[in-house]
């Protein structure tokens, strides 16, 4: 579990007014119209919404590999904004790890050369890539799949890899859009586990997902609707149980208190603000 | 990323498609292969007229009649240009006047078919000369006997074979003493010569060497000679010897000024370097030929690297996301089609190396080791720079537009 890190100065993410839209002129659209998001280290955030929501439009901003088109975006306290291309490569290398729906591994390349490839790109010799990316794969039960191609995988072993590979540069941040859209109920209860692992060892988890039994790992869950964050729920974690009800709070004037179904209690008085700063350490 | 990362990428990404891989190595491989074969041939053909030039000896001048010469009879040009005549081959051995002249010898040139057994044998050179003559073009004797000087001035009906013509009249018989018919007149053979073997083109052993008093009696009649050749004492005094040549001919010849002359002397030396030239020009031509091949080739390069970008965008959106830097995959495309390129250009030098060991149209090519080296770093180069636009390209995608791409 993670404690208050009062002495920690920044959040790890700090969204500031973002908006995000594509399209000039009357044909533009508007994903993020707006967007005000904190999230501490060690936090394990679910965010939820329709399609169209703009929510991976967000995962997008906040894994830097789309700029929003206003608005600041702080990650661990750098403006990320400001980076040039190669500064945005070296912080997507080092500070998050991505998870996609669609896994997104390498064709035709085994699951070692997968995991070791962000080292690569880091810079990390071979003997010492070779240590930390099978310490991955280890980590994800997929020791004995080494040399397998993704082919020769199983959808919730290809995803595991994935896993590997988005932590086997121990990022800061670990960033899943959907993950376990495209798996089974077994698979997504592997893949929920590992989350939970890494949750419980501090990691930060910002996780993308339409699923409330996904949503009810998490110790917190946004929701997005059309651009704009509309409810923020905080609860104790409490996992592979029924969870016991949490409070909820609209976000905004605009927004209507949105009922998270694995929560309970919609609508209920929150105690904590949304921008989740004060909330840290009521959870004890 | 280290250099050995980025290769491995490179050959990860190459075996992923051996087919396109091959047939793309194969543009650049005949592009290659053919510079280094074309090259070669172009060289060849050149090495082997020289080689002929020099085995007939690069002290030898040649005087011919400007005037169409004997061939055709008559000089013809008016009563002003005089005909060469032995005689004017005889005052060319002058120790005195011509201290560098070795040796001159009359040449009367025809070309006619010869009967033996019935079997009718075109030859491409008859030549009606002295004793003189076999020692001033280096022919030697290989089988039977030489004619001689009374051969000459008693006319005699006897010729010396060259080895081809043997080969074309006799086969595997013994030709000496036997009669074959010239022009219908029947000669005895004396000799055979040595084989001095030729370019191809023109097959210096099919001849027949007569005396010149009996050609010019019986064959080609008594018009100027074809030419006479002259042996100066080394192949540097050949200046001297052709200063020597023209002083004596103007003078038998009353000749002032240059404008009436009515001989030419070229010698070997010139011969040999006119020939440079038109080979420098034929292989030059050769050689653009070959290299828009390798144009082609680095094109087709460009071409398959520009479809792997595109067929991977979204392998690079992958790479992106996980903190590839732009370097690293422009590194990884151009050592893509830089290996291609390396590849390509390495089995083209095999194959035009191995090419070049066969015969082309009757010339041996003679590899020359600079065009090796230089179509092999064109290639190189042409993986470079036609690798670098896809590169680039796939370099500058952005992250999540290589990720959406399908």
């Amino acid at each position: 579990m993670t404690g208050p890190d009062a002495g920690r100065p920044a959040p790890v993410i700090d969204v500031r007014a973002v908006t995000k839209s594509y399209g000039h002129g009357a044909a533009s659209v508007h994903a993020l119209r707006g967007v005000e998001l904190t999230i501490e280290s060690g936090e394990y955030v679910a965010i939820m919404g329709s399609s169209g929501s703009g929510k991976s439009t967000l995962m997008n901003v906040l894994g830097c590999l789309d700029v929003p088109t206003s608005g600041r975006y702080l990650l661990d306290g750098l403006d990320v904004g400001r980076l040039d291309e190669h500064q945005l490569a070296l912080v997507r290398n080092r500070r998050i790890g991505f998870v996609f729906q669609s896994f997104n591994l390498i064709p035709r390349t085994s699951a070692l050369a997968q995991v070791e490839l962000p080292l690569s790109y880091a810079g990390v010799r071979g003997k010492e890539r070779r240590r930390r990316a099978l310490a991955a794969l280890d980590l994800v039960g997929l020791a004995d799949r080494t040399d397998h191609a993704p082919n020769e995988l199983s959808g919730g072993q290809q995803q595991r890899v994935a896993l590997a590979r988005a932590l086997v540069t121990a990022p800061a941040l670990l960033l899943a859009d959907e993950p376990t859209g495209n798996l089974d109920s077994h698979s997504t209860a592997e893949v929920l586990g590992i989350l939970d692992r890494l949750h419980d060892a501090g990691r930060t988890i910002v996780i993308i997902t339409h699923e409330d039994e996904v949503a009810a790992r998490a110790e917190r869950v946004l929701r997005l609707v059309d651009g704009l964050v509309v409810a923020d729920h905080r609860r104790p974690p409490v996992r592979a149980s029924v969870p016991p009800p949490t409070t909820s709070v609209p976000v905004g004037a605009s927004g209507p208190a949105v009922p998270f179904g694995a929560c309970g209690a919609p609508g209920a008085p929150g105690a904590f603000g949304h921008s989740g700063n004060a909330g840290e350490g009521a959870h004890r | 990323m280290n250099p050995v990362e980025v290769l491995r990428f490179a050959v990860l990404g190459l075996a992923a498609n051996k087919i396109r891989t091959a047939l793309t190595m194969l543009g650049v491989l005949i592009g290659v292969g053919a510079v280094i074969l074309l090259v070669a041939v172009g060289n060849g053909s050149s090495k082997s007229v020289q080689a002929s030039i020099q085995r007939l000896g690069t002290n030898l001048l040649t005087v011919s009649h400007t005037a169409g010469g004997g061939r055709f009879g008559a000089a013809g040009q008016g009563g002003a240009l005089k005909d060469l005549t032995p005689d004017d081959a005889q005052a060319l051995v002058d120790k005195t006047l011509a201290p560098h002249v070795e040796s001159a010898a009359p040449v009367q040139t025809t070309s006619q078919s010869i009967t033996y057994a019935g079997q009718s044998v075109t030859v491409s050179q008859i030549v009606g000369t002295t004793p003189d003559w076999f020692a001033t073009t280096n022919h030697d004797l290989g089988r039977g006997a030489l004619f001689g000087t009374e051969d000459v001035t008693a006319r005699r009906k006897v010729a010396v074979l060259g080895s081809t013509t043997v080969e074309n009249v006799f086969g595997t018989e013994n030709p000496i003493d036997r009669e074959i018919l010239i022009g219908g007149i029947p000669f005895r053979v004396a000799g055979v010569l040595e084989t001095k073997g030729g370019n191809g083109a023109a097959d210096s052993d099919d001849t027949i060497v007569l005396p010149v008093t009996t050609l010019r009696d019986s064959l080609t009649g008594y018009g100027s000679l074809s030419s006479i050749a002259v042996r100066a004492t080394s192949s540097t005094d050949t200046a001297l010897a052709q200063d020597e040549v023209t002083s004596i001919l103007n003078n038998r010849h009353r000749i002032t000024g240059s404008a009436q002359s009515d001989f030419r002397i070229t010698n070997q030396q010139s011969l040999l370097s006119a020939n440079d030239e038109t080979n420098k020009t034929f292989t030059v031509l050769l050689a653009a030929v070959a290299a828009i091949s390798l144009l082609v080739g680095g094109i087709g390069i460009t071409n398959i690297m520009l479809v792997t970008v595109a067929e991977r965008t979204r392998e690079i959106g992958i790479r992106k996301a996980i903190g590839a830097p732009r370097g690293a995959i422009l590194g990884q495309f151009l050592a893509e089609s830089t290996l291609l390129s390396v590849l390509g250009g390495g089995l083209g030098v095999a194959a035009g190396l191995f090419a070049a060991r066969f015969e082309v149209v009757g010339i041996t090519p003679v590899v020359v080791p600079s065009s090796v080296i230089g179509s092999f770093a064109v290639s190189v180069a042409i993986g470079l720079f036609f690798g670098g636009y896809p590169a680039a390209r796939a370099a500058a995608l952005r992250p999540i537009e290589a990720l959406r791409h399908e």
